[in-house]
C-alpha cells in the first residue's frame, strides 16, 4: 500500500485558506494546518474584549477553520522573529505599514522548516493569482516561492491550473485536473466553491488577515516609533495599540483611555507594567500612561481622563495615580474642555 | 495568546493532567474549548471570577500520541 500523502495548509481564517485545504482533502491527502501568530492578528484576540462588539458570536477563525475540515492546527508563535519582517520589508510595505510579500515569503519558509521537521510532503497556501494587490500578483506568486526556499513544494489548489505544475502535482498525490483556475479580484468563484462543500458563516475579511492593513492601527505603530525615536517594538506595545483611545499630548507620553468596560478589564491586566489613573468621584475609564510623565503631565493627564469620566461637566474629579512602584496618590483637577484638546494629541 | 501558552504547556505534558489557564482576555472562553476540540484535548471548566477568565483542560494527546505544536 502506497504511503497516504501528508501536506502542511498555512490557515489565516478566511475562506480561501479553509478551501484550499478542502481541495486538496478531497483528494485523500493528510492535512494539517499551521497558524502564524504575529501579535498582529485579528484572530484570537480582541473580538471579544470590547463589550459593545460581543453581541457577535466571537470565534478564533483559524480554530474554526480546523474544526470544520477536521483537521489539528499547530499554531506557531513568530512574535520575536516577525520583527524584522515589519521593520525591514525587502519588498516594501503595501497601503499601510503591512509587509505583505514579505511576511508570505516568510511564512512559507517557515512552513517549509516544519514539513521537513514533520516528515510532511507539500504546503498548501489558499493564494490567488492577482487576488490582492501586493503579495497575490502573476509576478509575486514566484517571489514566495523562490524566497522562501519552498520551490515546487509550494502547491496553490485555487489558482494551480495557471501555475507551472509543482511536486505534489508530478509525484501524483493530487490530480491537476482536480485543482482549479481561479484569478482576479472576484470572489464568486471562491463562493460557488464554498457553496459546493456546504461551507456557510465563514470569514471574509476585508482587506487582510493582520491590524497591520489597517489604517488607523499603522497610524498609532508610526506614532509609537515616531515618539520613541526608534523602530522598535515589544509585545505589550503592539497588544495595546489594538485597545483603547490614544492620545499624546507629548512625545515623552501617551494615555491609553479605555472606553469601555471590556477594554478597561483587558487594560486592568497591565496595570503593574504602567503607571495609571482610575477615577475616584466619578464613574469613569481606566488610563494607562506610556513613557515618563513628569508631575505636570500626570496633572495634565487626570484632566484629560477625568474629561472622558462622567465627571466631565463638574468641576472637580477626584483621580488615583498609582505609579510603576504601586505607590498611589490621590489628585483633585477640573477636567479638561473639548477645546483644550487639541486634535493632534488624538492618535 | 493564552491559547499558544496552553498549547506548549500541554506540549510535554501527559495525558490525563490538568492545565488550569487563568487570562484577562474573554476571547479565552472560546479559543481553548475550539482548540481543545480541534486538537482532542478534554475541556473541564471555563469561568469567570472578578474580571479574569479561568479554563481547565485535561491533556490528551489521543491514540497517536502526536502533541501539538
Ligand atoms: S495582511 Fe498581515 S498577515 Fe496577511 S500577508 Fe499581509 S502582513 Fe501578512
Amino acid at each position: 500500500m502506497t504511503r497516504q500523502p501528508k501536506a502542511a495548509a498555512l490557515i489565516s481564517g478566511g475562506l480561501d485558506s479553509l478551501l484550499a485545504a478542502k481541495v486538496v482533502q478531497e483528494q485523500g491527502v493528510h492535512v494539517e494546518g499551521l497558524n502564524f501568530y504575529t501579535g498582529f492578528c485579528v484572530e484570537g484576540h480582541t473580538h471579544a474584549i470590547r463589550k459593545k462588539d460581543r453581541k457577535k458570536e466571537k470565534r478564533n477563525n483559524a480554530l474554526w477553520v480546523a474544526e470544520q475540515l477536521g483537521i489539528k492546527l499547530h499554531i506557531i508563535d513568530i512574535v520575536e522573529e516577525y520583527k524584522d519582517v515589519v521593520l525591514n520589508p525587502k519588498h516594501g510595505y503595501g497601503a499601510n505599514l503591512n509587509p505583505c510579500l514579505d511576511c508570505k515569503i516568510f511564512m512559507v519558509g517557515k512552513a517549509l522548516e516544519w514539513i521537513k521537521a514533520k516528515e510532511f510532503d507539500f504546503i498548501i497556501t489558499g493564494e490567488v493569482m492577482g487576488q490582492r494587490p501586493m503579495s497575490q500578483r502573476k509576478e509575486t506568486l514566484p517571489v514566495v516561492a523562490g524566497e522562501s526556499g519552498a520551490e515546487d513544494l509550494l502547491l496553490r489548489p485555487l489558482c494551480a491550473k495557471n501555475l507551472p505544475e509543482t511536486r505534489a502535482e508530478r509525484e501524483g498525490w493530487v490530480e491537476r485536473e482536480a485543482l482549479y483556475d481561479f484569478s482576479g479580484r472576484s470572489r464568486k468563484p471562491q463562493m460557488a466553491l464554498a457553496a459546493k462543500f456546504g461551507f456557510e458563516d465563514y470569514a471574509q475579511p476585508a482587506g487582510g488577515c493582520c491590524f497591520l492593513t489597517d489604517a488607523q492601527y499603522s497610524v498609532k505603530l508610526a506614532d509609537l516609533w515616531r515618539a520613541r525615536g526608534s523602530r522598535q517594538y515589544e509585545m505589550d506595545d503592539i497588544m495595546l495599540l489594538k485597545v483603547g483611545r490614544h492620545l499624546r499630548p507629548a512625545d515623552h507620553f501617551k494615555l491609553i483611555i479605555s472606553r469601555e468596560e471590556g477594554e478597561g478589564n483587558f487594560l486592568r491586566g497591565y496595570r503593574s507594567r504602567f503607571p495609571h489613573l482610575t477615577t475616584v468621584s466619578h464613574p469613569g475609564p481606566l488610563a494607562l500612561i506610556d513613557g515618563e510623565p513628569t508631575a505636570s503631565d500626570i496633572e495634565l493627564a487626570a484632566r484629560l481622563v477625568a474629561r472622558y469620566s462622567q465627571g466631565r461637566n463638574a468641576d472637580q474629579v477626584v483621580l488615583e495615580f498609582t505609579d510603576r512602584e504601586g505607590h498611589q496618590r490621590e489628585l483633585k483637577v477640573n477636567p479638561l474642555q473639548p477645546h483644550e484638546i487639541p486634535r493632534e494629541w488624538v492618535i | 495568546m493564552p491559547v499558544i501558552r496552553v498549547q506548549t504547556a500541554v506540549e510535554s505534558l501527559s495525558d490525563g493532567t490538568r492545565v488550569e489557564a487563568l487570562c484577562t482576555d474573554p476571547g479565552v472562553l472560546n479559543d481553548i474549548p475550539a482548540w481543545c476540540r480541534v486538537n482532542g484535548h478534554k475541556l473541564i471548566e471555563t469561568r469567570s471570577e472578578a474580571g479574569e477568565y479561568i479554563v481547565v483542560v485535561e491533556v490528551d494527546h489521543g491514540s497517536s500520541n502526536e502533541p501539538a505544536g
